[in-house]
């Protein structure tokens, strides 16, 4: 059963990952995904100095603490970019180790001064703690929650824009800088309040775990927006109801092992994109460069005495193609079955008529291409897959027409 | 009074870019920007754009700055500016060229639809508007970008290295935009890598080496002795540059 407690906690980290797909896909694909790691560790001095400065455990004030010592730890970022010569990797590893190390001096510090019951809030700050969460934060992360939904509707054309082509958008007079910044103003405002439930240390990967996860599913940027929120519910749903009933762990660690089963099994499993299609996808092209060799080596062998056709020996066959003896018996195998080669009793294998027909294809088809790329090396770059493309369908007419007419004059045309 | 550059001087860590150029447009033409690898030559398109600040100096569009001008400008970017596995169809980048004219908030509809499929067409691509844009080869990469610039509907068209690493197909493409766009009153400046089709291709040459060495009609400036000055004494190049000559004679 889940009592109205429970309910409040599930309903709050559901929100909580569904916001955090939608800004995390944006910042993904800006390339600011770091940036979102150093703002939620940039953030714990701020929890605590909001905590000392009221003397009293009070979410509000340790949330604004957190974001402006999150946004103090971004700038410094910016900062140390534009005033040295630091690159920004180097830059954010500097602002997420001091800030944080000083959020963990400073919250050590707490701990021994304070009396017992702050102990357990701050630590909830470092690795979140989300059965903590009260129906007075459900408020504020519903809030965080509908605001990045709204922006990401209203301003879908907008972000789409400035995410892929800055240069363009502000050339087209879209105030590129200003919608970068609100868009981090909205990476640090899930940040901060994801902060107690997921904590300092794990908060960004809620903003980059389902982003990252949902890219393999698709190519549109609506449906990628659309997957990666659902992620994020299901991690922060999943990863609640698991903390709070099987162990109990802290929450933030149980989210992100959520979210890394979706983000394995999409890089996995994912049509087209994932590691098993692409692995197939090669797989198949290798099988069919080889076959393509193969039937070139039973035309370049007949070639010499054509139209005589005679018969071809396994070991010739070997000879010319990439096989293994045991692979290149399973090809004749199955192009006799297909009715493209005839066994004979001497074990050497004959052509039928649709099989001299294929060998002849796939040679026109090779021996264009290699001409093409040979009079034409610079143009090698401008055809996306030379294995599918034939030369027929990716150059022009003339172009074949004045390849062929090469071929021809060499005697090489089949 | 179309483009008027006044002694704009761009500097990236206090290292001159571009020194003092002058360079003023007075009528509809193609141009070309000619010279050599960091002669400043996409810095001063992105320099009259707004893209990148200005040590000195002031730009105007018919008239104005260019902040008041947005809409009369189509941008067409070097190709490696974007990130290509975005996750947006060839359709989408083009739409993304009526953004302008929408305004905030609105979405583009039927009639900015029809319109990018339009020039989509021009260009030759219609059959591939739903791709993923990582999946189309270099040239139709090329092409999708020069549809959006269309899409603008702009009076000036400003293109970087649009014919760098393009096939031959594309690079027709290309030409026959340029002359479409010329017949219909339009101004387009192109940065150009390939000395040997200026002539065939540009009215009008601007010839940069950091400064502005020399800007006219291509018949009378580009000549052996600007090239001679804008290339200095790289070899290879002067080979390319005679044969360029030499294809400019051919073509008068």
């Amino acid at each position: 059963m889940i009592d109205y407690n429970t309910a409040v906690v599930l309903a709050g980290t559901s929100m909580l990952g569904a916001g955090a797909g939608l800004i995390g896909t944006f910042a993904v694909l800006r390339g600011r995904a770091l940036l979102g790691d150093a703002l939620g560790h940039a953030a714990l001095p701020g929890v605590c100095l909001g905590f000392l400065l009221l003397g009293r455990r009070s979410l509000a004030a340790m949330l604004v603490g957190a974001w402006l010592s999150g946004v103090l730890g971004i700038l410094v970022v910016a900062g140390l970019r534009r005033a040295t010569r630091i690159k920004e990797d180097a830059a954010i590893g500097i602002v997420l180790s001091v800030f944080f190390g000083a959020g963990l001096a400073l919250s050590r510090y707490i701990q021994t001064q304070a009396t017992q019951g702050s102990k357990a809030g701050l630590d909830s700050y470092i690795f979140g703690k989300a059965a903590g969460m009260l129906q007075g934060d459900l408020l504020w992360i519903s809030a965080a929650a509908l605001a990045a939904l709204l922006a990401v509707v209203a301003l879908f054309k907008e972000f789409r824009l400035v995410t892929f082509d800055g240069g363009f958008a502000r050339v087209q007079g879209w105030p590129a800088a200003s919608l970068d910044l609100l868009l981090m103003g909205l990476v640090s405002l899930i940040v901060v309040i994801g902060l107690p439930a997921v904590g300092a240390v794990l908060v960004a990967a809620l903003l980059i775990l389902p982003a990252a996860a949902a890219r393999f599913w698709t190519e549109r940027l609506g449906m990628m927006l659309v997957v990666a929120g659902s992620f994020g519910l299901v991690m922060g749903a999943a990863g609640t109801a698991i903390s709070a009933h099987v162990s109990r762990a802290p929450t933030g660690p149980i989210i992100v092992l959520v979210g890394t089963c979706l983000f394995g099994a999409s890089a996995l499993f994912a049509p087209r994109r994932g590691a098993v299609a692409r692995w197939i996808d090669h797989v198949r092209f290798r099988r069919r460069l080889r076959g393509q060799a193969m039937w070139r080596a039973v035309y370049e062998l007949i070639e010499p005495r054509f139209p005589a056709i005679r018969p071809i020996a396994i070991d010739e066959l070997a000879h010319r193609t990439s096989y293994t003896p045991a692979q290149l018996r399973r090809v004749l195998r199955q192009a006799e079955m297909n009715d493209l080669l005839i066994r004979r009793p001497d074990g050497r294998y004959l052509p039928t008529a649709a099989g001299l027909a294929q060998a002849a294809r796939v040679t026109r088809g090779y021996r264009l291409w290699e001409r093409f790329l040979t009079e034409q090396p610079e143009l090698t770059s401008t055809f996306a897959r030379l294995d599918v493309e034939s030369a027929d369908s990716a150059l022009s007419h003339e172009i074949v027409a004045e390849l062929e007419a090469a071929l021809r004059a060499e005697g090489r045309l089949p | 009074m179309i483009l008027d550059v006044h002694n704009v001087t761009v500097a990236y860590h206090r290292k001159p870019v571009l020194w003092d150029i002058d360079l003023t447009l007075q009528r509809p033409s193609l141009v070309g920007i000619v010279g050599p690898n960091g002669a400043g030559k996409s810095t001063l398109i992105k320099a009259i754009l707004g893209l990148v600040p200005l040590a000195s100096g002031r730009v105007t569009l018919f008239g104005q700055s260019c902040q008041k001008q947005r809409r009369l400008i189509g941008y067409v970017p070097q190709r490696e500016s974007v990130d290509w596995d975005f996750p947006v169809s060839v359709l989408d980048v083009v739409l993304m060229g009526t953004y302008g004219g929408l305004g905030w908030f609105r979405r583009p509809r039927r009639a900015q639809r029809d319109w990018a499929l339009e020039c989509l067409r021009r260009v030759g691509l219609a059959d591939l508007a739903g791709r993923q844009i990582g999946q189309l080869s270099g040239g139709q990469q090329q092409r999708t970008f020069l549809a959006r610039a269309i899409a603008q509907r702009a009076e000036i068209y400003f293109m970087d290295e649009p014919m760098a690493g393009v096939d031959a197909a594309t690079e027709r493409v290309v030409f026959e935009l340029l002359g479409e766009l010329r017949e219909q009153g339009k101004t387009v400046l192109v940065v150009h890598h390939d000395l040997r089709t200026v002539a065939e291709y540009f009215e009008q040459v601007v010839m940069l080496n950091m400064r502005l060495v020399a800007a006219g009609p291509t018949c009378t400036t580009f000549t052996h002795d600007n090239l001679a000055k804008t290339y200095g004494g790289r070899l290879g190049i002067l080979d390319d540059a005679a044969e360029a000559l030499a294809a400019r004679e051919r073509s008068v």
